[in-house]
């Protein structure tokens, strides 16, 4: 398998099939390459090139499909426990404009002293082993081929494995990774030096393959009580990060603070969270800014959480960012869904592309509140780091709890995490390297005395056994499985009907998982509609029925709930009954039957419907409507009576009406499909007109069964209209 | 630490008057200051992670890379580099570097190992 089509699947066995041979095609971090862009009418400022396969937003349906592409690189996070799952949803988030995949890893890996193997099922991520990487970057080199821009993926370099993560990183083609030995230290207990020790190695080799490096300060302002108060304590937490990278040898382009505004609304979100952004991008201006979206104040609304991340987008163009992260809006309630990956990834798209060019137009005041509060966060990062010093250094402050404390520096709650030198996993184990200590192989870090063996090599330690594996790929030796009860195999046996046994189900994550979500509405208290809500659901006989997210409309008056819940049915594919696709004629064949048989038609949005879009997308010639066709037409307008389309066709004597329909509340499109057959048939003219009714909302089948010659549904195209009307009108003619 | 109020105000004296350039080159001042302690740990020490990942791009296994780090860690020999080890054997005895390997993990080769870096002198 090495390329794909758009109606092609990714077949997964494939990806799995001679993986002990495979090689991923390159190594290190690609960025976008950034440039104006004009497409159509328009020109993007802040902007990349566009890509070959993609699926644009919703909008630009009535925009002819553009899809262009923001300057950041843009982040998604996936891993749902089963990677080949995962596989397919690194393709749907591809052709959404997502260039940076992130695999979180299983609960747990970071403590484990070692590599794992094989393929076992994870929780909360995926276990990282080199044959699961392999995968994947397997199928990201085929899909990146197939959306036509570099993906980049990554994973995360900490724990107690972290020097030998880098390097498997390496080998299989990983392209960025998270790295940061705070996060070890505060949220992972695990013992500082060690932390550190292994950091520098591990960073020597993210150096060497020139991946991006994301660290991990964004876990203070998630883990501190009050988020915006830890502010200063962010800035010394990257430069602490970043200046030890960048001394190792990592690039400043490649060494990215993972940085998110801290506050949410209700707090004024932009009041503080601006100041800090100003304050982070210019006293870090060396290093590249991952702007991460905020989790901290994050509940179970999709919605509340995806306008705290369009704010966050906003501070990231009012600002800046090289990569732009996004947090599913569903994080706040389960590990990431399919649906919530795409969907924000197309808020991050959305909203970049939305704010395009901004800064050209407003500016950031350089007096006054933003840049007193920004100065003051930089002087209160500044007198900690001070203190640090003054403390005796970093494993010093970190005994003393200096770290994530909820006081802003220099005020102290006291509650800050602290470290114990001499403790934590893995304390005790940093080993004095002898005089005559040597590692013969790539990248390694520190004290390393190769000249004992040979002068020459100094600089190229490898040399002395003749390369190691990242200059031969072929030296790398590959684990399968270890388990027999645990691999990817016997998960894609257990669900191989839903892939070639001709059934479909239902699912969020996993491949047939069945769950469904039904969103409810109760006219009563919260607790009564809760538990109203689960018997629905049970009623619906969907079984693990639970509640998701609640709010209260009213307390009284009403509560909406929404349930997930297990849909325990096979749809079997062959017995679908599937809409007619209508006949297209090609363009000449219509224009001729048009010419020999001059055919009018009368056009307008019926009742007290104002929308309009839709009909002059399908009437104009612009638009590639009927008109292109040699079809004229008379336009009536918005709101139109519906006895007026008949009695206009019937003064200009038309033949067809075509009449559009947005508002279906009270299926209300539906009752004036009869009525306008009702009528025409009223005036002696149903039998000689061709109606035609169409909107978002017009299911087809109910457009005929109410009476309609054809109804057409979203995303119509004038030609498929066209066509009807020469089919039918061509009968007619017959009779 | 302690709980305190904050003395934000107090403590900025010698900052307020500098220019946010000063402030910004003060800050990174500071932070190679705080950071050279750790770097300098971080160049003369190593660890089993490490160890194991020098064995990994020699051509080892994680499976084997443990075996062989264990081995090596029980007998104070990582100070001199689990790869120097396995370099060592497979020079001396002229025989392959995972065969090298393979002599440790069958726990034939920790004597020579002991005597050749004269470890317990």
């Amino acid at each position: 398998m090495n390329k794909l089509l758009p109606n092609e699947k990714l077949d997964i066995r494939e990806i799995l099939k001679d993986i002990e041979n495979y090689h991923p095609k390159r190594r290190g971090w690609i960025w976008r390459e950034i440039s104006p862009q004009t497409i159509g009418e328009f020109t993007y400022q802040q902007a990349s090139p566009g890509l070959k396969n993609f699926v644009a937003l919703p909008s630009a349906r009535g925009l002819k499909n553009i899809d262009p592409q923001p300057d950041a690189v843009i982040t998604t996070e996936i891993a749902s426990g089963r990677f080949e799952d995962d596989i397919r949803r690194m393709r749907m988030a591809a052709y959404h404009g997502a260039d940076h995949i992130m695999v979180i890893r299983t609960a747990g890996q970071s403590h484990i002293d070692g590599l794992l193997e094989g393929t076992p099922q994870g929780i909360g991520g995926i276990p990282i082993t080199r044959k699961q990487l392999r995968a994947q970057r397997k199928a990201l080199d085929i899909i990146e081929e197939e959306v036509g821009r570099p993906i980049n993926y990554h994973s995360y370099v900490s724990g107690v494995a972290g020097p030998e993560i880098a390097v498997l990183f390496t080998e299989e083609g990983v392209n960025g990774a998270h790295q940061d030995p705070q996060y070890n230290i505060l949220y992972r207990n695990i013992n500082a030096v060690r932390s550190f020790v292994d950091a520098a190695e591990s960073k020597k080799i993210m150096a060497y393959a020139e991946m991006a490096q994301i660290d991990g300060a964004h876990n203070a302002n998630a883990t501190a009580r009050d988020a915006w108060k830890v502010m200063p304590e962010l800035l010394v937490q990257h430069i602490i990060n970043s200046k030890f990278s960048e001394k190792v040898g990592i690039k400043k382009e490649n060494i990215c603070l993972s940085t998110v505004p801290p506050a949410a609304s209700p707090t004024p979100d932009i009041k503080l969270n601006l100041p800090y952004a100003v304050a982070v991008r210019e006293f870090l201006s060396d290093y590249k800014m991952r702007a991460q979206m905020n989790t901290k104040y994050m509940d179970s609304s999709t919605r509340e959480a995806t306008v705290t991340h369009v704010l966050n987008l906003l501070i990231s163009r009012l600002t800046s960012a090289d990569i732009q992260s996004t947090i599913t809006p569903d994080e706040g309630r389960n590990v990431p869904w399919h649906i919530y990956n795409i969907e924000a990834l197309d808020t991050a798209k959305q909203a970049m592309i939305g704010m395009d060019d901004l800064l050209s137009m407003v500016g950031l005041k350089d007096e006054g509140y933003l840049q007193d509060k920004k100065r003051e966060i930089q002087e209160r990062s500044v007198l900690m780091m001070e203190e640090i010093i003054e403390m005796g250094g970093y494993f010093k402050a970190v005994e003393a709890g200096m770290f994530v404390d909820s006081g802003e520096y220099p005020a102290r709650n006291g509650d800050g995490i602290s470290r114990d030198i001499n403790g934590g996993i893995g304390a005790g184990t940093v080993i004095d390297r002898d005089k005559d200590y040597l590692a013969p192989v790539t990248a390694h870090y520190g004290y390393n005395n190769v000249e004992q063996y040979n002068k020459k090599y100094a600089n190229d330690p490898s040399k002395l056994i003749n390369g190691c594996t990242f200059e031969k790929p072929e030296m790398i030796k590959f684990i399968d499985e270890l388990d027999e009860t645990d691999n990817v195999y016997l998960r894609l046996d257990k669900t191989e009907k839903y892939r070639s046994g001709g059934l479909l189900k239902p699912e969020v994550e996993w491949l047939g998982d069945g769950t469904v979500v039904v969103d409810l509405f109760f006219a009563t208290n919260e607790r009564v509609a809760e538990a109203a809500a689960l018997e629905t659901g049970r009623k619906m006989n969907l079984t693990n029925v639970e509640v998701i997210h609640k709010e209260v409309l009213h307390p009284s008056e009403g509560s909406r709930i929404q349930i997930k819940g297990t849909f325990n049915f096979d749809i079997e594919i062959d017995k679908l009954v599937l809409p007619k696709v209508i006949d297209i004629h090609s363009e000449d064949e219509i224009l001729e039957y048009i010419k020999k048989n001059p055919i009018k038609v009368v056009a307008g949005t019926a009742g007290n419907d104002e929308h309009s879009v839709g009909i002059r997308e399908v009437l104009d010639i612009k638009h590639g409507g009927v008109e292109k066709y040699g079809i004229k037409y008379e336009y009536l307008g918005t709101s139109v009576p519906i006895e007026k389309f008949i009695d206009a066709a019937i003064e200009t004597k038309s033949n067809v009406i075509m009449m559009s329909t947005i508002i279906s509340h009270d299926t209300i499109h539906y009752k004036s499909m009869k009525k306008l057959h009702n009528y025409a048939v009223e005036k002696g003219v149903r039998d000689s007109l061709i109606l035609i009714a169409g909107g978002t909302q017009v299911t087809p089948e109910i457009a005929r069964k109410n009476n309609m010659d054809q109804g057409f549904g979203r995303g119509t195209k004038g030609i498929q209209i066209a066509s009807f009307i020469m089919d039918k009108h061509r009968k007619m003619r017959k009779k | 630490m302690k709980e305190r109020i904050d003395d934000y105000n107090t403590r900025r004296t010698h900052l307020k008057d500098m220019s946010d350039t000063e402030l910004r080159s003060y800050f990174l001042k500071l932070s190679e200051q705080m950071m050279e302690p750790l770097l300098d740990l971080a160049y003369t020490h190593t660890s089993k992670s490490i160890e194991r990942s020098v064995l990994l791009r020699m051509g080892f296994s994680s499976i084997e890379a443990k075996v062989i780090v264990n081995i090596l860690d029980d007998y104070d020999l990582l100070r001199k580099g689990s790869g120097h080890c396995v370099y060592v054997l497979s020079k001396n005895k002229n025989i392959s570097i995972l065969e090298a390997g393979q002599l440790i993990q069958n726990g034939e080769a920790t004597e020579y190992l002991l005597e050749h870096f004269k470890i317990y002198e």
